[in-house]
């Protein structure tokens, strides 16, 4: 079999990663695997976080390399509490997703680091964005992410849908970061889960015993 | 603000000058390839338990296969109630934990307050990270401050990930295997001594870059207790380091005295204003 090269080509630690985040009916699910490897062969921790509260209701999943990465939602973090400082008033999550889409556009030459953006706020209610590798910046319903997402764009396409309860959600994000982990060998660990809705933010952390198992396993 | 920082201000935004002179640097020398700096092949690991952090490390520093410091400390003092290991470049980490030292110190004069590990942490990530990892650092810091008992690792590019324990350097694989099972959740303070040294001992075993003695680190609300070393290798060597001789071991044949004749050219008073 052809060697599987992921992110070996970042330098350090990087997480080779899934990462996922979906909308349900009043609010946003978004998730992590929680492995971080070096050169696509040793992993370097079993139990990284890799979903970081960067505002009371807005989340973000961090793809790629972790020293990046880390320094990207420092920055934004930063940014975003000033800004809601200025502005008086809780941000939204599209200026999370902005201020994260600026520093990868700006620095893109520099950077190897992919963000998903979830939250709640009070304009558009639950929303997801991503900004991708170069800085992009689209807004979707359902995303996934890191190098274990092709595994699942299948699963994710054909279970996926608009305006599921919140068990169902976060039924159908555990099941896809199960899937992905079991065929991605950078992707691993427990399954972190961060639920937002406008009452408040519930973390769930699913350890790798109590994971769904699939027909093979 | 928030730190003083006397030899550096930290500029906004992200700097990376460095990584492109480098970049430039690697096309001028021959074949492509900088010179390597020295590493110091080590085992470093740490440890949370129930009242504290205790960090370990082995005493040798390598500078290719010739040991160079059969007594080199690497656990390196921050703070009162901060300690850091370090692996990687023997230069580099111990500038970058003198660095934090001195800045931590202005800080708490400043501020009238004891630094917290996570101060600590961000100032070392923000400075690794500014460098892209030309820093060849790779430290372990463990702390005990007001909000607990605290472990940090943080990695040469500028990754930080908080842990109860860890290993690190190129004996890191062995010491882990120890670290990994018998690690347990508030352990007490002997059990917590005696697994580092396992782990530190498992790592001098099975790696050639590190060896000679371990050192112990405890850190508790109490204070610091820096064992060094806490067990000495099996394999000294007892040498009787005389190395003094007395006068008229050498003969002396010719004896020459030239005074060496000084005059003053010029000499200037300035009165210091003393009112």
């Amino acid at each position: 079999m052809e060697k599987h090269h992921t992110d070996s080509k970042v330098k350090g630690v990087s997480t080779g990663t899934t990462i996922l985040a979906a909308i349900f009916d009043g609010g946003v699910v978004i998730g992590s695997d929680s492995r971080a490897s070096i050169g696509g062969e040793y992993v370097s921790s079993k139990t990284i976080n890799k979903v970081i509260q960067v505002h009371d209701r807005i989340f973000c999943c961090m793809a790629g390399s972790l020293a990046d990465a880390q320094a990207v939602t420092k920055t934004a973090k930063f940014h975003l509490s000033f800004h809601s400082v200025q502005m008086e008033s809780p941000p939204l999550v599209i200026s999370a997703a902005s201020i994260l889409k600026e520093l990868c556009y700006k620095n893109k030459d520099e950077l190897q680091a992919g963000f998903i953006t979830a939250g709640w706020d009070r304009k558009k209610g639950p929303q997801v964005y991503v900004v991708s590798l170069g800085g992009m910046l689209i807004s979707q319903p359902v995303t996934i992410g890191g190098s274990g997402s092709t595994y699942i764009y299948g699963y994710v396409d054909a279970k996926y849908k608009p305006n599921m309860t919140r068990e169902e959600c976060q039924q159908f994000a555990t099941n896809a970061l199960a899937l992905a982990m079991g065929r991605d060998n950078v992707s691993g660990g427990v399954v972190h889960l961060v639920v937002i809705t406008e009452k408040g933010v519930e973390h769930v952390v699913v350890p790798g015993d109590k994971l769904p198992r699939f027909h093979d396993e | 603000m928030a730190l003083s920082n006397v030899l550096e201000t930290p500029a906004a935004g992200f700097n990376f000058e460095n990584a492109a002179r480098n970049a430039a640097l690697e096309g001028l020398f021959d074949g492509g390839q900088t010179p390597k700096p020295l590493k110091t092949g080590t085992t470093i690991a740490g440890v949370v338990f129930k009242d504290g952090v205790v960090l370990g490390a082995d005493t040798r520093a390598t500078s290719s296969e010739v040991v160079a410091d059969k007594m080199c400390a690497k656990i390196h003092y921050i703070s009162p109630n901060i300690y850091c290991c370090g692996a990687g470049t023997a230069a580099d980490t111990e500038k970058t934990t003198d660095l934090l030292s001195s800045n931590l110190t202005i800080y708490s004069l400043n501020s009238g307050r004891n630094p917290r590990v996570v101060m600590a942490v961000n100032i070392l990530q923000d400075m690794l990270y500014r460098y892209h990892g030309q820093i060849g650092a790779s430290l372990i810091l463990g702390g005990v401050d007001c909000t607990g008992n605290h472990l940090y690792t943080v990695g040469p590019y500028g990754s930080v990930n908080k842990v109860p324990y860890l290993a690190m350097g190129s004996g890191d694989l062995a010491a882990l295997a120890i670290l990994e099972d018998g690690f347990k959740h508030d352990l007490e303070l002997e059990k917590a001594k005696e697994l580092v040294r396992a782990a530190i001992h498992a790592g001098i075993m099975s790696d050639l870059g590190s060896g000679n003695n371990i050192d112990i680190c405890v850190i508790t609300k109490q204070g610091v207790d820096y064992i060094r070393p806490y067990q000495e290798s099996e394999y000294k060597d007892d040498r009787k380091m005389k190395y003094k001789y007395r006068p008229g071991t050498t003969a002396v044949l010719t004896e020459k005295v030239v005074p060496l004749k000084l005059e003053v050219v010029q000499e200037t008073v300035q009165k210091m204003d003393t009112a």
